[in-house]
């Protein structure tokens, strides 16, 4: 009789022996560059967000932010969200989204300065607090970075388990000229975001946003 | 110098450790062949024995088949026998128990018809007692005298009349009698309906009889153990199987639509972004649902008696049965009508998701925003239905469950007999590679045996027998009993 004390207690190792604490969720944090001549090319990025917005499920965190000449600050962030569990909620946050990023490319205008590494960290803080199991970082850029003076970004960036996806690449008048260039440029890129741990791709193709995610 | 070292310069080094390595292959060649027909002995043996147990263990397991087989046929006889008493029962019940009522009404019948038969039988009309006297002298042949032929003219019309009259009461009395058997007529035809009722009740119980007969026949063939009993019940629990195993996938096919159905309205209940486990709260929530109306079918079907899966609901007071009847029903109800709405639900839901995406994509909502009721009304229908559907699953699960302990009995019989064959296989297997072993060993140091047996043949020669020491025999494979 005195044995069985123990099946409660047997019941509740069960039950809470074997907890599974990983994090289904998705977390997306969108740059889009504002610098120069690069803002023509954001309605092309409006078609990927739509796309995202469309993919992303109930509980996924979302969130775009401009990178103008000093991108890490919460102001940047054009809009950012947790969708609720509720799909009819979480569809209707989806369309303030949507209505929020057009509004801000209606009215955006080029930034002389290109920081995407206080972009890249801003992102990082944000998805961090998420607490999302997956957690992406779109950057939408020509990744020419162009700081102003004073601004101190040569320093490692902690990206551990953060996929980092260059998208739309462009080549820039120089990069013409001498193609070593544009791929030195995401060399660089490559290594300084793997090294903090991230998993660094470029995707030019647009075309086919189902990419953007994958493993 | 190391010998084993072939890169040794000499060349004679080599064939000199074969050569040493054969005289030492020579010398341990007894306890060599005594370790290999030792373990082949083993091996075999030990397989031998453990065929022998797994063959015990089928055999067990054939007996244990046979008992469920023949338990589960006379538990079926049993049902069929109780459902065909059940079945005279309603018919005395119905038929015979207005026996009485039945029978007064039969003769209350037959005593109107016979008074309506006397009553219409035929009596000739009397003729008057004068009417001889007047014959006769009707007969009287007429003369020239007017006066007679006068008085003769007047009674052939006076008998005449009477005639006539005669045959005019007579007319009205068969109209009368035809009247009479006019109204007899229902009558009969009541009485043939009620014959016909009568002989419809006992052809019933005599069908039902010859069932009873027939069950009867089946229950002693089973309890005697025929073989032709165990054989029938066999093809019969195997036919069970099958059959019951495709209407179960076909439910199962039924409650993937359902858990479709009312999963992604879940999440709009439980939210979609919680986890049990590696699974969506709102899958499982679903699935609970559909689990929980099976459930409630089961029950219901129990309290019904049409499956019996749980003695205890079937042995249950009638009252009690009654209830839980009710009590079941009532659950599915409401949760059919849950389901209704969460297909409604998740109609809705699926439309704003569309159109969110359409408008994502740039394609203008407002063209679909004419949608028809159809697929909500069926969506909603088939919520409605499908946990209702899914209550019968409980009779092919019965089916499945009883054939499954045969069919399984059988397959693990079967599985039993090829591990002991497999086993007495391996053993035989052993002991032969052993001989082979032995004979390749022999093989392998064949010069020094022949050189042994040809020093061995001029001492045979010499010496006298009795003397001569044993020597090594050669190597040949003992026939063992396997």
């Amino acid at each position: 009789m005195k044995y069985l004390i123990f099946i409660p207690l047997l019941l509740v190792l069960v039950l809470t022996g074997c907890p599974d604490n990983t994090s289904h969720s998705r977390a997306v944090y969108m740059l889009l560059d504002t610098s120069g001549t690069y803002t023509a090319e954001l309605e092309k990025a409006q078609s990927i967000i739509n796309y995202l917005l469309g993919t992303l499920q109930p509980g996924d965190s979302f969130a775009v932010a401009r990178i103008d000449t000093g991108s890490f600050s919460e102001k940047d962030i054009i809009k950012k969200t947790t969708f609720d569990g509720r799909p009819s909620v979480a569809n209707e946050q989806k369309r303030a989204f949507r209505q929020a990023v057009d509004d801000f490319i209606k009215q955006v205008k080029p930034s002389p300065y290109t920081d995407i590494t206080g972009g890249v960290l801003q992102a990082v803080e944000f998805l961090t607090e998420t607490g999302a199991g997956d957690k992406n970082i779109l950057i939408y850029s020509d990744m020419e970075e162009d700081l102003k003076k004073g601004y101190v970004r040569d320093f490692p960036i902690q990206l551990a388990g953060v996929r980092v996806v260059a998208l739309n690449v462009t080549k820039l008048r120089q990069d013409i000229i001498d193609p070593r260039k544009y791929m030195t440029r995401l060399e660089t890129w490559k290594k300084r975001l793997e090294a903090g741990g991230g998993n660094w791709r470029v995707v030019n193709d647009l075309d086919r946003p189902e990419q953007l995610l994958a493993d | 110098m190391n010998l084993f070292s072939l890169s040794s310069t000499s060349p004679l080094q080599f064939p000199l450790i074969i050569g040493l390595f054969l005289v030492f292959l020579f010398l341990a060649r007894r306890p060599v062949h005594q370790g290999l027909r030792a373990l082949g002995r083993t091996l075999s043996n030990g397989l031998r024995l453990s065929s022998r147990s797994v063959l015990l263990a089928e055999r067990e397991m054939q007996k244990r088949n046979r008992d469920v087989l023949m338990t589960e046929g006379l538990v079926q006889v049993e049902r069929l026998l109780e459902r065909e008493f059940q079945r005279v029962e309603t018919i005395v019940d119905r038929d015979l128990q207005a026996y009485p009522a039945f029978h007064r009404r039969l003769s209350e019948l037959l005593q109107q018809v016979d008074e309506n038969y006397r009553n219409s039988s035929e009596l000739p009309p009397t003729p008057p007692a004068w009417i001889s006297t007047i014959e006769a002298v009707a007969k009287i042949p007429a003369t020239s005298d007017g006066g007679v032929a006068a008085v003769l003219e007047e009674i052939r019309k006076t008998l005449d009349r009477h005639h006539q009259t005669a045959m005019e009461e007579y007319r009205k009395a068969t109209t009368v009698r035809h009247s009479i058997l006019k109204k007899t007529q229902p009558s009969w035809r009541r009485l043939t309906g009620t014959l016909d009722k009568v002989h419809h009740s006992i052809t019933g119980l005599k069908e039902r009889a010859n069932l009873i007969d027939k069950c009867i026949q089946q229950y002693q063939e089973i309890r005697s153990g025929s073989e032709f009993a165990e054989q029938r019940l066999s093809t019969s629990a195997m036919t069970q199987f099958v059959i019951s195993a495709l209407v179960m996938m076909i439910a199962i096919g039924g409650a993937v639509i359902n858990f479709n159905l009312i999963a992604l309205p879940m999440s709009e209940m439980v939210g979609g972004n919680s986890y049990i486990g590696a699974y969506k709260t709102s899958n499982v929530a679903a699935l609970v649902i559909i689990l929980v109306e099976s459930s409630m079918g089961l029950f219901l079907m129990e309290s019904l008696r049409i499956t019996r899966l749980f003695p205890l609901i079937g042995t249950m007071e009638e009252r009690t049965r009654q209830r839980m009847v009710w009590i079941s029903f009532s659950i599915l109800a409401t949760l059919a009508g849950v389901e209704s709405a969460l297909a409604f639900m998740r109609d809705q839901i699926a439309a704003d998701m569309e159109m969110l995406r359409q408008s994502l994509t740039g394609i203008d909502a407002a063209i679909n925003s004419n949608r028809s009721l159809i697929p909500t009304v069926g969506q909603m229908v088939l919520g409605f239905i499908l946990p209702f559907a899914l209550t019968f699953i409980a009779i092919p699960l019965e089916s499945f469950i009883h054939s499954s302990r045969t069919v399984t009995g059988r397959i693990l019989a079967w599985a039993l007999r090829a591990l002991a064959f497999f086993l007495r296989l391996l053993g035989r297997l052993s002991h032969h590679l052993c001989q082979v072993l032995i004979t390749g060993y022999d093989i392998a140091i064949f010069p020094l045996l022949w050189v042994e047996e040809k020093l061995r043949r001029p001492a045979k020669k010499v010496a006298d027998p009795a003397d001569s020491p044993k020597l090594p025999k050669l190597a040949t494979p003992k026939k063992e009993k396997s």
